[in-house]
């Protein structure tokens, strides 16, 4: 059997496949599916400081080989995480990672510390780029200038692995890469949704409550995986990849784009056990080509 | 409930009219997961990205001396194209049991009314089974532009009184369900109703001024189907959103302030 097992900051990672935030609720919902345990790690959905009722319904609407939404960060707030969803999850052996929103850098700062506080947290994914949530989200991840001030803003609460989630809606990726790089984040994670739109043609207005949602699905991996490869020779710390990975194969391009791990989305909502799927294919892949260790793979297309 | 992905086989297939299909599917790896009466079952549409989401069907039946799960499906686009296209002996993944059932009322004996609208009474079907087999009584009532559209009469007549609207007079009184003169005979401990949702808020609202618990089943559009990410939203009687797939599909009227 390969080695599959991967660093991020100070994260160990028994192999590099984790799920995407808003995508796996808090993991227990795929409990009878698959053994949380078989992955890397999980990524937890979307917290912030005060509980937040996202938007109106509609929140969704197919395309082709994907999907738009805009969810709009509903959640009950970082105490009810710590208090009602934390002990669940605490004693699982696998990295669980909260993925954390804000509107302003002491909001993020704030919701960063007390997700410090918990032991069994050992990563935070700070999601600098939503596109559903007026002001914050994705307003600081568009420019490294605004990227910079969250990320130093955090980078002094927060002591454990910081891993930057980026914004596909930029002219360039890796400026912005280097830019939270240089405040010390310990990895970079991309891509979030691209910026999108559908209408419905009888009714003539936008499937979509606010107007526009965020794109994924295998239609976007293109995209993520030429910024991977973008960020990947703009930085030198890990990068965790993903946008659209719907199998073993596609996460493997990411790897050898230069992901050292990667996280999958949507897949889940059409395979509920696509990850540990994901995980074994990898496995197999690296035994058939007699890829005796991951790290072989990971960057070897430049 | 543990929730399984399973490749269900289609042993049956019928046409109960025109732009329907009702799928008997079995489970080639063994049993059937218990189901409750108001869940529903999430299918794979394979090898199309046009029908990229799964899509969700409620339980019509669950045959539990075949081991058959009965799925009643309205064709109106790609994915349900596709489940009619089926034949007997191909297989579909299906994700199931998903969401909570209709509440089964406790003690025996209760008077239950299950109101339906088009393909909406086809939770309805195994519901009344399950509230018979439970020492209730169920009573249908079943509503439709014109008689063609009620289906399945010949089975719920077999479970209870069936009481049928058509808007064109062909079938049972005319009007709507709430116009239906059972409303104002009889006394009712529970009314359980699927369908258009206009329908339900009426339905919901008469429950409300007899006094009478309501439940009502929602067709929110789904993407994952447990509960993970909070696209199939509805809003609660304080202004919450909380998700269908997982808190309902069946909620009861008052949760939802109708
Ligand atoms: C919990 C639940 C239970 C359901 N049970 C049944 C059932 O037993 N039998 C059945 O025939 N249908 C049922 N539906 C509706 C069914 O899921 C949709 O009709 C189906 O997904 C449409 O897929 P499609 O690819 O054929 O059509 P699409 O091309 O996706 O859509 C065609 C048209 O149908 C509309 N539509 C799509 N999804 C929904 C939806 N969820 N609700 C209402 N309209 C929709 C679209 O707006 C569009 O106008 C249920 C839905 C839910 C959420
Ligand atoms: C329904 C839904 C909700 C999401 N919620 C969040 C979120 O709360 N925080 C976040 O950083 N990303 C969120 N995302 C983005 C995903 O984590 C991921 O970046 C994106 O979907 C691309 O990956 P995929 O194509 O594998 O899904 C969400 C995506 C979807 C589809
Ligand atoms: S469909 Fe995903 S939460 Fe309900």
């Amino acid at each position: 059997m390969a080695n599959l097992h991967v660093n991020i900051g100070n994260l160990s990672l028994k192999n590099p496949v984790m799920t995407a935030s808003g995508t796996f609720g808090y993991g227990i919902e795929f409990a009878d599916f698959i053994n949380l345990e078989d992955l890397g790690g999980f990524i937890v959905k979307g917290t912030t400081l005060n509980p937040r009722e996202g938007n109106d319904y509609p929140r969704m609407a197919e395309t082709p080989a994907g999907m738009l939404n805009c969810v709009g960060l509903q959640n009950k707030g970082v105490d009810y995480f710590c208090e009602n969803i934390y002990p669940e999850l605490k004693d699982l052996d696998t990295n669980v990672i909260v993925n954390v929103s804000g509107s302003t850098p002491e909001d993020y700062a704030e919701c960063a510390a007390r997700i410090d506080a918990l032991e069994r947290i050992s990563a935070i994914e700070l999601n600098i780029s939503c596109p559903n949530v007026k002001n914050g989200g994705m307003a600081f991840g568009v420019t490294p200038e605004g990227a910079a001030t969250v990320v130093k803003a955090v980078r002094q609460a927060y002591n454990k692995t910081l891993i930057v989630k980026l914004s596909p809606n930029v002219t360039s990726i890796a400026d912005i890469a280097k830019a939270v790089e240089a405040e010390g984040a310990d990895s970079v994670s991309l891509i979030n949704t691209l910026m999108g739109t559908a209408i419905d043609i009888e009714r003539r207005c936008t499937k979509l409550s606010i107007g526009t949602g965020g794109l994924s699905g295998p239609c976007v991996k293109p995209v993520a995986l030429r910024m991977v490869m973008q960020v990947a020779k703009a930085v030198n710390i890990p990068i965790v990849g993903l946008g659209g990975i719907m199998n073993a194969t596609d996460a493997i391009e990411f790897l050898m784009a230069g992901a050292t791990a990667i996280e999958i989305g949507t897949a889940n909502f059409i395979d509920p056990a696509i990850t540990v799927k994901v995980v074994n294919g990898i496995n197999e892949w690296m035994d058939n080509h007699g890829v005796k260790d991951i790290h072989e793979i990971i960057g070897c297309v430049k | 409930m543990k929730k399984y992905a399973l490749d269900l086989c289609v042993v049956e297939k019928e046409f109960p009219r025109d732009g329907y299909v009702l799928l008997k599917l079995n489970n080639p790896q063994g049993a059937l997961p218990e189901m409750l009466a108001g869940q529903f079952v999430e299918l794979l549409i394979a090898g199309s990205s046009e029908t990229f989401l799964r899509r969700p069907i409620s339980i019509n039946y669950v045959d539990k001396e075949k081991g058959l799960l009965w799925l009643l499906i309205h064709v109106v686009g790609n994915g349900t194209k596709y489940m009619s296209e089926l034949n007997v002996g191909d297989t579909i993944n299906c994700v199931l049991p998903l969401g909570n059932g209709f509440s089964m009322p406790e003690g025996e004996g209760k008077k239950v009314l299950l109101v339906g609208g088009g393909v909406g009474t086809a939770p309805l079907l195994y519901y009344g089974k399950c509230l018979k087999e439970a020492g209730h009584t169920p009573s249908f009532l079943l509503g439709g532009r014109s008689a063609g559209d009620l289906m399945q009469l010949d089975l719920f007549e077999a479970i209870g009184n069936v009481y049928t609207t058509t808007e064109d007079a062909t079938l049972g009184e005319k009007g709507f369900v709430t116009n239906h003169s059972i409303l104002n005979k009889e006394q009712f401990d529970l009314i359980a109703t699927c369908g258009p949702k206009p329908m339900m808020k009426a339905v919901a609202a008469w429950a409300r001024t007899a006094n009478c618990e309501c439940e009502v089943s929602l067709e929110n559009m789904m993407a994952c189907g447990v509960g993970a990410c909070l696209c199939c939203v509805e809003k609660d009687g304080e202004g919450h959103n909380v998700c269908v797939c997982k808190e309902g599909p069946v909620f009861n009227s008052k949760k939802l302030n109708w």
